[in-house]
């Protein structure tokens, strides 16, 4: 696992028809009948890949609920990216992470003249035309709050100029189900789609896009208090 | 087939339904070729909602009691979970809010068991004092009487008013009345949501004095006045298919629905209002949230199932 996505053995690979049955059977209900979105600007997101979901992370949740806006005939081609310290961190967890959710594993903080391995994965991914998600705010935090982003999100467009970055405002997942809690408590979630940016060249211009895009959509927001 | 088991007079309330439906349907798009520059998008969105509202009704009502109970369930869960999603809740409260969850199923359950003691005690009652207790349990006492009273109004109005409805399926068929709990309560729905349609419409053709004009600016005398009398209308001539009632009792429980209806609205309006929000939910487009639509049958659920309790049970 030192090079994860360089080569992918058989056994990293999504299982489709486990995966199809698992988002059809349990993912979907609970994401779309137990908790329920509310998607604003919904034809912004892109319905082929590559393309490139970053949104901010308050919950396990994020990644299922951004997962079902898309039909589940496209499931295949979209892969989340996370961490492989975190989900990869034994057998079982690894399993299921890799061959049911289908995440592109990212070794985070690794050696920066290594990006070319480290990149490998997400590379391949995006040019076969999937469509990523990634969470710039690194893990989830203080729910429901904004954190400060971290810049792969920008390397990765910077590698990928033609490949569009949809900007996505998540509210209410961390609500229902906030890090280090068991129990589901349902609440609506917003999902608020951006506009899409790219052709970036300058990963800190990338970044302030990115930001301005999220600044925008958190005003269109309007949250109650939960505090 | 489900059909044979439902009351003919059901089978025509239902027709009676969709065939409004379709006369609405029309009546948009007459409106849409006639004023091309006019955008209609909502009122099209509303038709295509009721529509489908209806259809899911009518096959929930049609298929058996059980899922007639569970659909009325799965209403309560929508309308307390975009309330408790639109009001300021407390971290702290996050496992209390799950409890006040865990009593729609409680709730739904005592009535298919046809068990009234229990489920006109539960809510008001248990739920009333263990809400609080779990709360105590955790401990956090700033803000504990708006959370706590929040939490309540959600509960009596979500899931105990609403279960009223729910709850007149289950009333037995008496005599001289075969089509029995179904009919009243298809009576019910179609009384409260025809009269908010009712308000709205006479509200525009002839609406002037404001009536709540802090609450909701949109509602005038003309339009209550208007809608109170289609719907008693609708009350009389509906009531010797669907229910046991006289046309005295009709007389009496049109103005009831017509008017509890309005304030339901209304109250749903003034927490849109606190809160600053245009609507609770786009569960529903054209309508808003799924409280928007059942609002008025929060009101007209609990009056119109005692009304019914008294006059006859």
């Amino acid at each position: 696992m030192d090079h994860p996505g360089e080569t992918m053995a058989k056994e990293d690979t999504p299982l489709h028809w486990l995966r199809t049955l698992f988002f059809l059977v349990i993912v979907r209900p609970l994401v779309l009948v137990i908790v329920g979105l509310n998607v604003r600007n919904r034809r912004a997101l892109p319905f082929r890949g590559p393309a490139i979901l970053a949104a901010n992370h308050n919950s396990h949740l994020d990644t299922l609920a951004l997962m079902s806006l898309f039909p589940l005939r496209r499931l295949p081609q979209v892969r989340p990216v996370a961490a492989a310290d975190y989900f990869l961190r034994n057998r079982w967890l690894a399993w299921f992470s890799q061959r049911i959710i289908g995440i592109l594993p990212l070794k985070r903080g690794a050696n920066r003249r290594d990006l070319e391995t480290q990149f490998a994965g997400i590379d391949a991914a995006l040019e076969r035309g999937d469509v990523l998600i990634l969470f710039p705010e690194g893990s989830r935090g203080e729910p429901e709050q904004l954190a400060r982003f971290k810049t792969g999100l920008g390397m990765i467009a910077c590698r990928h100029p033609t490949v569009p970055v949809i900007p996505i405002l998540l509210h209410g997942l961390g609500k229902s189900l906030p890090k280090g809690e068991a129990v589901l408590v349902p609440f609506f979630c917003d999902v608020f789609i951006g506009d899409a940016l790219q052709g970036f060249e300058d990963r800190k211009r990338c970044m302030g896009a990115f930001e301005q895009e999220m600044q925008r959509l958190a005003e269109h927001a309007d949250f109650p208090a939960w505090e | 087939m489900p059909w044979d088991r439902l009351h003919p007079n059901l089978l025509w309330a239902m027709g009676g339904i969709f065939a409004l439906l379709l006369v609405a349907s029309l009546v948009t798009g007459i409106l849409t070729r006639r004023n091309p520059q006019k955008n209609l998008r909502e009122l099209q969105a509303r038709v295509k909602s009721w529509w489908i509202m209806a259809s899911v009704f009518t096959v929930a009502m049609s298929v058996g009691r059980g899922v007639s109970l569970a659909f009325f369930a799965f209403v309560s869960f929508l309308a307390l979970k975009e309330f408790l999603s639109v009001i300021p809740t407390r971290r702290a409260d996050r496992r209390v809010l799950f409890w006040a969850y865990v009593t729609i199923p409680l709730q739904y359950y005592w009535i298919w068991e046809v068990w009234y003691g229990l489920f006109i005690v539960f809510i008001p009652v248990y739920a009333f004092l263990f809400i609080p207790i779990r709360m105590l349990l955790i401990g956090e006492t700033k803000g504990f009487l708006a959370a706590v009273a929040t939490v309540h109004w959600g509960l009596m109005t979500t899931v105990f008013s609403l279960s009223h409805l729910a709850y007149l399926l289950v009333l037995p068929p008496l005599e001289g009345f075969g089509a029995g709990g179904p009919a009243l309560a298809l009576y019910l729905v179609i009384l409260t949501q025809l009269n908010d349609v009712a308000q709205y419409v006479w509200g525009k053709a002839l609406g002037k004095r404001k009536v709540a004009p802090t609450v909701s600016p949109g509602k005038t005398l003309g339009g209550l006045l208007g809608g109170v009398a289609t719907t008693t209308a609708l009350a009389v001539l509906l009531a010797p298919l669907l229910t046991p009632l006289t046309w005295k009792h009709a007389l009496l429980v049109g103005p009831l629905l017509g008017f509890v209806g309005f304030f339901g609205d209304l109250s749903i309006s003034a927490i849109k209002r606190d809160l600053g929000r245009k609507d609770t939910g786009e569960l529903i487009p054209g309508h808003g949230g799924i409280l928007d639509r059942v609002d008025s049958t929060s009101y007209t659920a609990p009056i119109f199932f005692h009304y019914v309790w008294w006059a006859f049970y």
